[in-house]
């Protein structure tokens, strides 16, 4: 689930916002449809909504590997999707929580907590010669944090895969594919 | 009113209008099969269950209705995968009531345990697992829904043993009762693109109407025949379509694609414009995709839209039935000034359009230079080709007739004439061997007023013949016409063309198994038919048995083979038509 810097702004991801219902294997149906189609997945987070009928996925689809609107279409077809929506990366608000342990003795331990610092992160576990610290942003932004990190030596790292809503300003450009004929 | 979860089941199944359900019981199942000893639904006990999932497709592709199967969990259960299959590729309503494990012992690998729902999510259009008794008229509901809205196609209710024991409160839900928040079926066709479909067609100088098995589906050939009376257009009728529009008329030039006639296939590609009906441009049809069709405008009419633009670009894309959108096509048409003669109202639009006649002249030519053929000696080995035409020509006209896959399957759809939907039962996207004997007994149950004929090959009857006994005991009389060249035909086809007459694992002899000795010991009457001149008394005498299965074993020519050909991957215009007449079939 980790990103490379190629994502953000790259033509070949798309985001998609789909609405499921929440009820058991709906998301290896969404899954099994990605394998089967060979549709490639660049990350997927799963979360509950305001609704408890319903969850979110949020899923970044390689374009690469089939036509946007034809990875749509069969993903509308299964019976527990309710709403796809696709959010064109210009007018999503995109974010990203990275964990990660890094060795941090010494003076080292200053270092680290004054670069997570810079993107608004924290050191949320200290030990004798390591740090754990949690950033959120952006991808890009994780990808230059995971960058700055890696010469400390990173011992562990987990990225969640990205979550999306639509920019306030720009609600009007999403497009409700589910509801759109030919 | 309290009834058991297996109570409510069936009382669910009457509700739907069921009246005849597949299949097999075993012991996650037993429960559901109680209630059934006092149902008014017939219960027709299969000996395998793939045979169930055939029979239940076969009923409903002669009725229009959904055809039900019933399997215990396990082995059952997934015995019954190969039809859910066969059903998804071939959009047909199969419902599919399975057996399951109690919720308690579910994720222990309990005995007969297995995860269908989870093995079939890829091959039905969606599937339950029901966990509360509660649920269970409300699932069957949406079931049926499912499987019969849009594009039709299978779905699967998996329902635990401790479920269908448990006791619950009856009520049958309202369509608004169904919990189906993200299922949305295709509303009327917008009129702009229809508009611009009728304007294409009216444009075109060499319009063909590509029509696929959704015209059938949808019921729509009566609408289909009046868009070809409007328009004018030539008609092609893909493997799902035969019989969607007859093949008596002029205007009908047979089947497409790898197997279809010359003309079928060689209008396409010179065509200006293809009007794609329920059809989706499976690589059977297209050939090498590249090269298909390659002066074609398309208008792609279908009820499911992931099929637009999937294979080829539309320039007129309409989601719709297709009952709808060829009766909305019909109606522009005629507001530009079509009418039914085929003639066009002065003034109008359509009396502009180009004149169709050096079209349908050169099809005609292509046809007189092209047409299907074989030959039958006297006295010379028997040819399959001439099995299909002689059974067609003895038995009445609304026979409906069932195949199983490969070359006796393509001998069918080029020599059987259709004169209507409904009256041919074939596995086309799934290409499942074995098909033809469940699905013709399937079809005879559902319309019992017709003679059901399975042209069958040898190694597929191999591969379900057992469902002979369901029909024999159950009085089911199908008739079974075994083209028994005694090898997997089309794969020998194959291996003789394309791999150097290097013959691997095909050959299965004429004389093992004794077909008639078996047909027998399965109830049936059987005949051996081994020369040209035994073909039309035996067939005259197989029609007139109406109180028990029949079987015919034709010793066929094993050399023939099925052409006109397009090898796999090739373009459409590589069309191979065989050996020159009189050159024999070797």
């Amino acid at each position: 689930m980790s990103t490379s810097a190629t994502v953000h702004g790259g033509s070949r991801h798309h985001i998609l916002s789909v609405l499921v219902e929440n009820k058991a294997g709906v998301l290896a149906r969404v899954a099994s449809l990605f394998s089967r189609r060979g549709y490639n997945i660049f990350s997927l987070a799963v979360a509950p909504t305001d609704d408890e009928r319903f969850s979110r996925l949020t899923i970044v689809v390689d374009v690469e590997s089939a036509p946007l609107e034809q990875i749509i279409r069969q993903l509308d077809k299964l019976v527990n999707v309710v709403q796809i929506s696709e959010l064109a990366p210009e007018a999503a608000i995109e974010r990203e929580l990275l964990l990660a342990t890094v060795r941090a003795e010494g003076p080292a331990r200053v270092e680290v907590a004054t670069l997570v610092a810079i993107f608004q992160g924290s050191v949320i576990d200290v030990g004798p010669d390591q740090v754990t610290v949690a950033v959120t942003g952006t991808p890009e932004a994780l990808d230059s944090a995971e960058d700055l990190l890696r010469p400390f030596g990173i011992v562990e790292l987990q990225r969640t895969g990205r979550v999306a809503l639509p920019r306030l300003g720009a609600r009007r450009r999403l497009t409700p594919v589910a509801d759109r004929s030919a | 009113m309290e009834l058991t979860g297996a109570q409510a089941l069936i009382k669910s199944l009457e509700m739907e209008g069921v009246e005849v359900v597949f299949g097999l019981p075993g012991g996650a199942i037993l429960p559901v099969y109680d209630p059934l000893l006092d149902s008014s639904i017939r219960h027709v006990l299969v000996r395998h269950e793939q045979g169930a999932g055939h029979a239940a497709e076969g009923y409903a592709q002669v009725t229009g209705r959904p055809g039900v199967a019933m399997v215990t969990s396990g082995p059952g259960a997934t015995n019954i995968v190969t039809p859910l299959m066969d059903a998804m590729m071939d959009s047909v309503p199969l419902v599919v009531v399975s057996g399951q494990v109690p919720t308690t012992a579910i994720g222990t690998d309990a005995f007969q345990e297995t995860a269908i729902t989870s093995i079939t999510m890829g091959i039905t259009k969606h599937n339950w697992l029901v966990t509360d008794p509660a649920d269970l008229p409300r699932v069957v509901a949406e079931a049926f829904h499912v499987a019969t809205s849009g594009r039709p196609g299978p779905v699967l209710v998996d329902v635990p043993k401790d479920v269908s024991n448990a006791r619950t409160s009856w009520y049958w839900p309202s369509a608004d009762d169904l919990d189906l928040p993200g299922y949305r079926l295709p509303r009327a066709p917008e009129p702009g693109l229809v508009r611009r479909a009728a304007e294409l067609l009216l444009g075109a100088e060499r319009p063909v109407l590509y029509v696929g098995g959704g015209v059938i589906k949808a019921e729509a050939s009566e609408a289909l025949r009046r868009l070809v009376d409007l328009s004018g257009a030539p008609v092609v009728t893909t493997l799902m379509a035969r019989g969607a529009f007859p093949d008596d008329d002029p205007r009908c030039l047979g089947m497409p694609g790898m197997h279809g006639t010359w003309t079928a296939t060689t209008a396409m590609q010179r065509a200006d414009l293809l009007v794609a009906l329920g059809s989706r441009f499976d690589d059977r049809v297209t050939g090498k995709v590249a090269t298909f069709a390659p002066g074609a405008k398309v208008v792609h009419v279908d009820v499911d839209p992931a099929e637009i633009g999937k294979v080829r670009r539309a320039d007129v894309g309409i989601v719709a039935d297709c009952k709808v959108a060829i009766e909305a096509l019909c109606e522009a048409l005629e507001e530009l000034g079509s009418t039914p003669e085929g003639r066009a109202r002065p003034g109008t639009p359509a009396a502009s359009r180009p004149d169709l006649g050096p079209w349908h002249a050169q099809l005609a030519k292509w046809r007189q230079a092209h047409p299907l053929r074989y030959e039958q000696t006297q006295g010379g080995p028997l040819k399959p080709q001439f099995v299909v035409e002689t059974l067609r020509e003895l038995s009445p006209p609304d026979t409906v007739v069932v195949t199983g896959v490969g070359q006796h399957q393509m001998w069918a759809s080029q020599y059987w004439r259709f004169a209507e939907p409904r009256t041919w039962v074939t596995s086309g996207g799934a290409g499942t061997m074995g098909f033809a004997v469940p699905a013709a007994l399937g079809a005879k149950v559902g319309r019992p007023d017709r003679t059901v004929w399975a042209i069958d090959g040898d190694g597929c009857f191999q591969m379900t013949a057992q469902e002979l006994v369901t029909a024999t005991a159950e009085r089911i009389p199908v008739k079974v016409a075994i083209l028994n060249n005694a090898y997997l035909g089309m794969v020998r086809q194959w291996q003789e063309l394309f791999y150097e007459e290097r013959y691997s694992e095909v050959y299965l002899s004429p004389d093992l198994p004794d077909y008639v000795q078996w047909a027998e010991a399965m109830g049936c009457r059987a005949f051996r038919v081994e020369s040209p001149e035994e073909v039309a008394p035996t067939i005259e005498k197989a029609n007139e048995i109406d109180d028990r299965p029949v079987v015919i074993d034709f010793r066929t020519d094993a050399f023939e083979k099925v052409y006109p050909m397009v090898p796999a991957g090739a373009s459409n215009d590589e069309i191979i038509e065989g050996p020159a007449q009189g050159e024999g079939g070797r």
